[in-house]
């Protein structure tokens, strides 16, 4: 069994799987509970300054999307930092790390944008013994209106600034935490590397509303008829995250830095996945909220069999080897030809593929009197529709042509040679090919 | 109180409460979570099998999306649009050989979306609501007799008087409904189920229905002809096949539809006698439903003896495994050559029987099964033509339902054309209503 033990900013945890600052992680009996289960490290719920502790509602916190079956899909949560006093909360802190001095314990942390509010709090921080520090800056409801959480992290200025004072005034691992809620999440980044931040987190939680009540019209969830924007995660919210992950591992003014990924993290594929992408370790909550700690276990000997198949000995291993072969749509090869493939033998003959291409795509499903479906190579674009639409994994599968075969949809033969949109001679600003 | 050991034909053989139990709802409605998960199962095919299976063609991943999306009024509708008859067929259809089994689930999981137990929720949902679903067109002036009130009777005169037509239904029973009300099992159509159905139908208006009257007694189909616009005739098949065995006319040897009738019309099940060894002559659903029905009344052995293969059967491999999981005997190439007893029958005796391929064939074995009652479910046959052509034994038809007379039109078990079940007669009273209304609007 390949060993899973990570070495993420210099913490070790004896996995990549740890849990996201969220509710799992408010409290002393919730985090020993998920070392119980495994989990290989925590962000503790994030804690506020000094003083009365922020409120919560006292109605519903969260809405959800589903899929068949009511898997949940997607979760929004209008929760806020966490709602005890903070002494409660460094000392139960205290205690857990102390009791488990193999898992990672960082804190998260939010307080006002002041030098002084960092200042307080970051000793206070310290003497709990944790392994390090995630910077809030991605909550994009309730803290935000009032100056913290995504409204620091949508100003690159701000977080820089703030990411200095916490290097300044603690001396391990400081990560800040990035919010989605921006239009390119390299700028924030690199802001928090100018800041001299050990490593991003990402994603936080989107902007979002997941349904609206027809009866009362309030949005969900409904606070005596009327709703809020909450922070939406979960499963719906992968794409967006590895995609975000990304683009962070291949700036070149950000490469190198470390990122613990998160965003709809739920299975050890999807773990892999982001580390792929160059994430270092992964967080989770959703899944945890959905499923319980329990998960985790699946995530641990799913990860470690993968590996050893593959050879991995270790998940630094793993760590952005998808990252060189992300690019820019125009460096990808449009020489290359596939063509879909349909199994006759998993055909279940649904016909989904059939109303899909027909209705929506390029006609190249053909349908015979006794519901056998082929693919019309002649008008196929390898869109993929088909395949994303059949209810059988891998029935149908997407062929690539060889080079010297005809395309019989262009006529054209198959290209050995790579060649991009840059040179095409489509493309009125191409340049010559070397 | 009398057991299932007690000797001869007798009644109460189970206490009320296990009767109670037995002839409960065979399968128990969905409640809305059943629904909706069941109903997550539908792939939404493209020209869907299913429909195609279904001899209403009913838009089967349409409704089952209205149940999904928690609209199942309007899946009600979906159904209803295309059989209006759609709350029976759910609980009477053998699904498992029409949409189930050609759901694309049934063949890549061997489990098939539950369309049957869907159709009921959603039409059980929509004929709860107080308003009856269809307005009627404006009135046509146009008068239509409808001979029988059962399923090809009633979906007929649905239709017409949705359209405006006047419709007049006769019906040789005392209530409507026809095999819905007296010809299946009680666990199939329980609280009343087939009179209620046949309420709600009414709701739609214009039709009026006249019961106690038979074709031929007080109403002809020349008479008809002269008073109505048109006829449609669905009088079902009144008559059943003799075994042709000696004996057959002994004490305690009876038709198995008049057993079922007698059942559904019972007001006290425990007042009902049945044989302690009862034998089921046929392979059909009505030998299922006889020999079902006398287990659940506290029969002690119960054997259906058909005379070819299981293969054969024409009860499904369902029924079938009802009727075993209930306790009744299967036999198989087994036919009736005598039936013994002094008066009243006390033993059957059966002939095995091979099949070489020229035909089925006795063996000359025989052998007897203890019997004090047998009920014989060998296949019903039309006594009702009204001098219309024939094919077969059966009212011959072309089109939607034309007989040989203009401006009779014939449908259901009466008619060639299609299996004799629920849904087919549903489809044939449905489809002449719609030719009905073209050729007296004159569109065709």
């Amino acid at each position: 069994m390949a060993d899973l033990t990570t070495n993420f900013l210099g913490i070790k945890s004896p996995n990549p799987f740890w849990l996201a600052s969220a509710p799992p992680t408010d409290k002393e009996y919730n985090v020993r509970r998920a070392f119980e289960a495994g989990w290989g490290g925590v962000v503790w719920k994030t804690l506020g300054s000094e003083g009365p502790p922020v409120v919560n509602v006292n109605g519903p916190r969260y809405g959800a999307i589903y899929g068949a079956d009511r898997r949940l899909l997607g979760l929004n949560n209008i929760e806020l930092i966490t709602d005890r006093p903070l002494e409660v909360n460094l000392e139960e802190i205290t205690r857990v790390k102390a009791d488990y001095p193999d898992r990672a314990m960082i804190v998260s942390i939010m307080v006002p944008c002041e030098e002084q509010a960092w200042k307080d709090i970051l000793p206070r921080v310290a003497a709990t013994g944790a392994d390090g520090i995630e910077l809030n800056f991605g909550c994009p409801h309730g803290m935000s209106e009032r100056g913290m959480g995504a409204a620091v992290g949508q100003v690159p200025e701000y977080i820089e600034m703030v990411t200095r004072w916490c290097k300044q005034y603690y001396d391990k691992p400081v990560i800040v935490k990035l919010t989605p809620n921006i239009t390119d999440v390299r700028k924030p980044a690199a802001a928090a590397m100018r800041g001299g931040a050990d490593a991003v987190s990402l994603i936080n939680t989107i902007n979002s509303i997941t349904s609206v009540n027809l009866d009362t019209m309030s949005p969900e969830p409904s606070i005596d008829g009327k709703g809020s924007h909450g922070g939406y995660c979960g499963p719906a919210v992968k794409p967006i995250a590895m995609s975000m992950v990304s683009e962070i591992a291949r700036n070149p003014e950000t490469r190198g830095l470390p990122i613990s990924g998160i965003g709809g993290i739920t299975t050890w594929r999807d773990a892999a996945e982001f580390i792929s992408l160059g994430a270092g370790n992964v967080q989770v909550c959703t899944a945890a909220m959905t499923y319980g700690f329990k998960i985790v276990q699946e995530m641990i000997s799913g990860l470690s069999q993968w590996m050893d198949e593959k050879g991995y000995t270790s998940v630094e291993e793993v760590v952005g080897r998808a990252v060189p072969n992300v690019t820019d749509w125009q460096y990808l090869n449009l020489n290359y030809v596939a063509k879909a493939k349909i199994n006759q033998d998993d055909c279940i003959k649904c016909g989904r593929c059939y109303a899909a291409c027909e209705d929506t795509s390029h006609q190249a499903i053909a349908m015979s009197e006794d519901r056998t479906f082929s693919v019309i190579d002649a008008e196929c674009v390898a869109c993929n529709l088909c395949v994303d639409v059949c209810p059988v994994e891998n029935c149908i599968t997407m062929e690539a042509m060889q080079p010297g075969e005809v395309d019989p949809r262009t006529g054209k033969v198959v290209q050995k040679e790579y060649a991009n949109w840059t040179t095409h001679p489509n493309n009125p600003g191409a340049v010559a090919a070397e | 109180m009398s057991s299932p050991m007690t000797p001869g034909i007798a009644a109460a053989r189970l206490p009320a409460e296990i009767l109670g139990e037995n002839f409960g709802d065979l399968h128990a409605p969905f409640t809305p979570h059943e629904a909706a998960v069941a109903a997550d199962r539908c792939y939404f095919c493209h020209d869907a099998p299913c429909v195609t299976a279904c001899p209403t063609d009913i838009d089967i991943p349409l409704f089952i999306r209205q149940i999904s999306t928690g609209t199942p009024e309007a899946a009600g509708k979906t159904i209803f649009d295309q059989n209006i008859l759609g709350g029976m067929c759910a609980r009477v259809c053998p699904t498992e050989d029409l949409c189930e089994q050609a759901c694309v689930r049934e063949m890549a999981e061997g489990k098939p979306v539950e369309i049957g137990r869907l159709q009921r929720h959603a039409t059980d949902t929509l004929m709860a609501k107080q308003r009856h679903p269809y307005d009627r067109a404006p009135e046509t002036g146009k008068k239509v007799a409808v001979v029988g009130a059962g399923p090809a009777g009633l979906a007929c005169a649905h239709r017409l008087a949705m359209h405006g037509h006047d419709v007049t239904v006769y019906d040789a029973e005392a209530k409507a409904g026809g095999l819905n009300e007296f010809g299946i099992a009680a666990y199939k159509s329980t609280d009343d189920f087939a009179a209620r159905e046949v309420d709600w139908l009414l709701g739609i208006g214009g039709i009026t229905v006249q019961t106690g009257v038979r074709l031929g007694e007080g109403i002809s189909l020349g008479g008809l002809t002269e008073s109505y616009d048109a006829v449609f005739l669905g009088v079902g098949l009144g008559g059943v096949n003799a075994l042709g065995s000696a004996g057959e006319d002994k004490d305690g040897v009876r038709n198995a539809v008049d057993f079922i009738k007698e059942l559904r019309q019972a007001s006290d099940l425990a007042a009902l006698p049945v044989g302690r060894d009862v034998v089921v002559i046929g392979g059909g659903m009505t030998a299922v439903d006889a020999a079902v029905q006398s287990k659940l009344l506290g029969a002690q052995n119960v054997t259906i003896a058909y005379r070819r293969g299981r293969e054969a059967m024409s009860a499904s491999t369902y029924e079938q495994d009802l009727a075993a999981s209930k306790g009744v005997r299967l036999m198989f190439n087994a036919q009736p050559v005598a039936i013994h007893g002094n008066g009243a029958v006390r033993e059957i005796e059966l002939e095995y029987t091979t099949d070489d391929g020229s035909g089925l064939k006795g063996t000359g074995e025989t052998v007897r099964l203890p019997a004090d009652q047998v009920f014989k479910a060998i296949g019903q046959t039309l006594t009702t033509d009204g001098g219309l052509a024939l094919a077969g034994r059966k009212i011959a038809v072309t089109g939607a339902g034309r007989t040989s007379k203009a401006g009779v039109w014939a449908g259901g078990d009466c008619a060639t054309g299609g299996d004799d079940l629920t849904v087919t007669a549903v489809a044939e009273g449905r489809d002449a209503a719609m030719d009905i209304h073209a050729t007296l609007m004159g569109s065709n």
